[in-house]
């Protein structure tokens, strides 16, 4: 078996990538196709929701991929740091734009829920707030590679602020805990409690999360593809300025 | 060490501008929100204690680009980088340098900017400590966001943006102690956190700092 470093080498990463992107593509468009179909309308009514309750599926799995988009980008800036792959540091730049889109769809069907039924907008809740603050997060981060010119600095210091992003985000979660108690709901896919969301709910929304996996990484693996040819593409123009 | 703090100091003074200015803002600030919050005493005795706050944030955040960026220019943080004393306690000492020119003086400050906004009598004692014991976290953390933006042109508003979700926490439990405290509440837990955050940035943050700096000096 091979080691998952030789996906480090960029053409060795760009074979594998192209072979596997196909597959994942059309995955996730029938998970994300199925799930939301079988969602929004073979699922019924909550008996005090109403259909407003239908909007979980895409709410939940985005603001679960909002956080794992994250990990992720802490993940590859560790390997950056310490191994100086630049797949590594490429896939964590590649991700933050999907994150922060994936942040801003929770923020924003989070909204359009609670009007009706917490009769607001916009609460400063603890869920909510934390959302927002790794909004920020997402913003400075990819605010700081767009301002470093020299694309190893750049991911350098961006990988720094990740990992002291990801410490005071911790942080910053457990202080508006303290601040304020919330209107969010608690967990309702947790493994270990007895209180979840229903099982007619549930099913559908297993599928639309494996949808809103399955997209994130095709669009990861399709965006790093971008980066690195991009990097190949700026190398070949400086040599042939030098040789000029 | 102490020789660089000195200088700093001194350099502070000197120079003119980054001393006043902070306080100039926090000044402005204070004055402008009942202009625009209106002026009955009720409101304005209960948002004190965060309005302060936020007006000592924001004058704190203002000085931040003046922390690293003449010392970047001129090459005095590249014979620092060099010298026998570490980048970290070089970056400590920066950093508690420009507390004592910015966030000292924002602490005498503010209990009379507290009289204007009409802060409860029970309020003072508990505004001066919290922002004592929480002021020094702003300028470690703040000096974190100067080394990471030093090599960028015009990189201040970048810098805000950075530092600005990173100051969420002190922020929050600053304004926790000082509103607890005008309201003749408990203040223990906000005030024991807040001095965890503030002793936890100044233990580890200037590593972090000295890090992203020699990126930026390489």
């Amino acid at each position: 078996m091979a080691s998952i470093w030789e996906y480090a080498n960029p053409v060795k990463f760009l074979r594998t990538s192209e072979k596997v992107l196909p597959v994942l593509w059309v995955l996730a468009g029938a998970c994300l196709v199925i799930g939301l179909i079988w969602g929004f309308f073979f699922t019924p009514d909550d008996y005090r929701q109403g259909s407003t309750v239908k909007i979980i599926y895409l709410h939940v799995p985005a603001a679960l991929m909002a956080i794992n988009a994250w990990l992720m980008m802490l993940v590859a800036s560790l390997i950056w740091l310490v191994r100086r792959h630049h797949v590594s540091a490429l896939a964590a730049k590649a991700a933050a734009p999907v994150g922060v889109t994936m942040t801003l769809i929770a923020l924003v069907t989070g909204a359009i829920w609670g009007q009706p039924m917490w009769g607001t907008w916009w609460a400063w809740d603890p869920r909510l707030t934390s959302f927002l603050i790794l909004f920020l997060f997402y913003l400075g981060y990819m605010a700081l590679w767009a301002a470093i010119e020299d694309p190893d600095s750049a991911a350098d210091l961006t990988s720094v602020l990740c990992l002291v992003g990801s410490v005071f985000a911790v942080l910053s979660r457990y202080a508006v805990l303290f601040w304020n108690q919330g209107l969010h709901q608690g967990a309702s896919l947790s493994l270990d409690k007895e209180e979840n969301v229903a099982d007619v709910f549930y099913l559908p929304l297993l599928v639309c999360i494996a949808g809103f996996v399955l997209l994130f990484l095709a669009l990861v693996l399709y965006r790093t593809g971008t980066e690195i040819r991009l990097r190949r593409t700026q190398a070949l123009i400086r040599r042939e300025a030098a040789r000029a | 060490m102490r020789a660089l703090l000195l200088r700093d100091l001194r350099l502070a003074f000197r120079a003119g501008g980054g001393f006043g200015l902070g306080l100039a803002f926090f000044l402005i600030v204070t004055v402008l929100v009942p202009f625009s919050v209106g002026p009955q005493s009720e409101l304005l005795t209960r948002i004190a204690p965060g309005v302060l706050w936020l007006g000592a944030l924001l004058a704190c955040l203002l000085s931040l680009d003046r922390l690293l960026a003449l010392d970047w220019e001129d090459g005095t943080l590249d014979l620092l980088a060099t010298a026998p004393v570490p980048l970290e306690g070089a970056l400590s000492v920066k950093a508690l340098a420009h507390w004592l020119v910015t966030g000292l003086p924002l602490v005498f400050a503010a209990p009379v900017l507290g009289v204007l906004l009409n802060l409860a009598p029970a309020g003072y004692l508990w505004l001066v400590i919290s922002l004592a014991v929480g002021t020094p976290a702003l300028s470690v953390i703040g000096a974190f966001g100067a080394a990471l933006t030093v090599g960028i042109k015009r990189g201040g508003l970048l810098l805000s943006l950075l530092v600005l979700p990173l100051y969420v926490p002190t922020l929050i439990f600053g304004a926790e102690v000082a509103r607890r405290g005008a309201q003749g509440l408990e203040v223990g837990t906000p005030l024991l956190m807040l001095a965890g955050i503030t002793f936890g940035v100044a233990a580890l943050m200037p590593f972090a700092s000295a890090t992203v700096l020699r990126m930026n000096l390489r």
